[in-house]
């Protein structure tokens, strides 16, 4: 049986959370198995995952869920496991499914990898992942040998697949001790999607020459349904918030289209960016690295280049 | 307070990186290699702080061969009081968590601290796994950190903002950038490493589940396709319907 962990966001799932059960599901079918999802606390509608390939929803519901602790998360979803008889146990690679990962394969002496990119490759009876290493410079195919093995699932890498129909969510009865950290407060942004999981990025460097002038990234952002994100020295300058920081020691981001304005493309950005599937590259400097790491680039300066992209951008959706 | 440091080795964060032509191995020909930055730059400063303020001990942790001696010099000469190197080769996450806890149990750190991933497996899974073996709280991704008697408060990044979160008692904490400020080891601090205590002790027997076994570059892009700059519509229209992307 393959287990997904469903992590929903204040009862909502995400999709992230679609992502794993789809890949959970294809993963059942490859090993000729079933996929079952837990879910934890409050829930909204946890029987649309059956729509994504569960054939059966679990949801343990108990007030010490309604906030994350790992430590209580971890103990609850391995007694779901040994319980429930789980070969695989597939998470999310968020900040949720992150600090599972680890705890689990600790508390159920299994081989876990973070960050998966495929499904696993069963030849020869072996049980194999890949999933980028180097800060996304390479990527390694991880060989697991434990009975157990336990994965996250790297965001964007699967497309949700619908096919099967609702399911009925049943009620798992499982010990929940109490947390020993407590949430004191939550301070999400709402109405924009969380760079690890945006489809598009528009990113911009010090070529913008200073906060004041972020309107038209901005703009642009806003007409393409975008996440903003920025390179380091503008986050260490506080031009930006240093949430929006990507790269090496920022966030590594793979969304479909990235775009790059006024970003040089040193190493150290390129690691956090080059696996998006698509990378724009905006820079006055024909010479700048990252048109060597581009599919599409445009040489000007993006004080025009930027509004008269926007305005094409307008156009198109527009229609 | 008595506190731990795990710190891993890496190669800098300029390196080109490369395999042996059959993707068995990492190619170490010509890499410079650092202090993992999560951990020197923002665990083992945010660390130094605490224990500057209220008294205390800052231990290194790794778990490596002789090659990582370098490293953990550069941590004492930051200023961490001592330090243990588990002699092992540390192939998998599990393996070196299981080494840490094992140093960790019976020595009742107040706080232990990893980097929020190494740069170079970016697994981020090394303090969750101590946390669990030695069940303590785990704060991940942590960007700041306040102790105030037995009680922490930190903040955690988490999609899309921030979580305040409070924990009592011992704990694990991943550092993210935001904890601490990098510091640049000194004279001084270079000369007094040299006479701190450095240990170094076998591993315990423990397996490697989850290893690499093979590794491969990114296919090279194709080479950019140039639009010129007074036409987005041109560019807007690839993205349409040559890339497919909006
Ligand atoms: C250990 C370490 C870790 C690092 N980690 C990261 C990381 O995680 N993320 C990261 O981003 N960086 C990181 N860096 C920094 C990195 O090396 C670069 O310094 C940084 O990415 C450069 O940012 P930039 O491209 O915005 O600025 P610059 O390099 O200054 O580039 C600005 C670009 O804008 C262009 N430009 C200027 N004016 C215009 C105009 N009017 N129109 C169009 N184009 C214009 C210029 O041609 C230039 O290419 C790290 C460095 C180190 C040493
Ligand atoms: N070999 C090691 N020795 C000591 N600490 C390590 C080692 N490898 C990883 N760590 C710690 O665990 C953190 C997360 O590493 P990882 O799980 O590989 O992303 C690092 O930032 C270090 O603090």
């Amino acid at each position: 049986m393959i287990l997904v962990f469903a992590e929903a966001v204040n009862g909502q799932f995400k999709k992230t959370a679609f992502e794993a059960v789809t890949y959970g599901n294809k993963t059942a079918q490859l090993l000729g198995n079933q996929c079952v999802v837990l879910t934890l606390g409050k829930v909204n509608n946890a029987g649309q995952l059956g729509e994504y390939g569960a054939s059966k929803v679990y949801n343990v519901s108990d007030a010490n869920l309604d906030s994350f602790d790992s430590q209580v998360y971890a103990s609850v979803i391995a007694q779901a496991a040994e319980k429930l008889g789980a070969k695989v146990i597939v998470l999310a690679h968020t900040s949720t499914g992150k600090s599972l990962l680890g705890r689990l394969a600790a508390r159920l002496n299994a081989g876990s990898v973070a960050g998966v990119k495929s499904l696993p490759d069963i030849a020869g009876g072996s049980f194999k992942v890949t999933k980028g290493v180097y800060s996304g410079k390479a990527t390694a195919e991880y060989e697991i040998s434990s009975d157990l093995k336990i994965l996250s699932l790297s965001g964007n890498e699967i497309r949700p697949a619908k096919g099967g129909g609702e399911v009925a969510m049943e009620e798992l009865h499982l010990t929940v001790p109490s947390p020993k950290t407590r949430v004191l407060q939550v301070k999400r942004q709402e109405g924009i999607v969380p760079l690890p999981e945006a489809d598009v990025v528009v990113s911009a460097g010090r070529g913008m020459k200073g906060p004041e002038h972020w309107g038209i990234v901005e703009e642009l952002a806003k007409v393409m349904g975008a996440t903003t994100a920025c390179s380091r020295p503008v986050a260490d300058a506080d031009w930006r918030p240093h949430h929006e920081h990507v790269g090496q020691t920022g966030l590594a981001i793979r969304p479909n289209l990235y775009v790059a304005i006024g970003i040089s493309g040193a190493i150290q950005h390129l690691a956090g960016v080059n696996q998006s599937k698509v990378i724009v590259v905006i820079n006055k400097d024909p010479e700048a690295p990252f048109f060597k790491a581009a599919d599409y680039g445009v040489v000007g300066d993006l004080f025009e280049v930027v509004p008269k992209l926007t305005a094409a951008m307008k156009k198109f959706k527009a229609g | 307070m008595k506190l731990l440091v795990c710190v891993s080795k890496t190669p800098d964060t300029t390196s080109k990186i490369s395999f042996t032509p059959d993707g068995s191995k990492f190619n170490d020909v010509g890499i410079t290699f650092i202090m993992n930055p999560y951990d020197e730059w923002y665990a083992l400063v945010r660390a130094l702080e605490l224990t500057e303020k209220s008294g205390g001990t800052v231990t290194l942790v790794n778990v490596g061969g002789p090659d990582n001696d370098q490293t953990i010099r550069k941590g004492l000469a930051i200023g961490a009081s001592d330090a243990v190197r588990i002699d092992a080769e540390p192939k998998s996450a599990l393996f070196i968590a299981k080494q840490i806890a094992e140093h960790a149990r019976g020595q009742y750190y107040d706080i232990i601290f990893c980097g929020k991933e190494s740069i170079d497996f970016n697994g981020s899974e090394v303090g969750a796994m101590v946390a669990e073996f030695l069940d303590l709280p785990f704060a991940s991704y942590a960007s700041k950190l306040d102790v105030s008697g037995s009680t922490a408060t930190l903040e955690r990044e988490i999609e899309g903002g921030v979580e305040i979160v409070e924990v009592a008692g011992p704990f694990v904490v991943s550092a993210a950038k935001g904890m601490a400020e990098q510091r640049i080891p000194n004279m001084m601090g270079i000369m007094k490493a040299k006479s701190k205590p450095f240990a170094v002790v076998p591993p315990v027997a423990f397996p490697d589940y989850a290893v690499p076994v093979k590794y491969t570059l990114p296919k090279e892009k194709t080479g950019v396709k140039l639009v010129p700059a007074d036409d987005m519509d041109e560019l807007v229209r690839l993205l349409h319907e040559e890339a497919k992307v909006i």
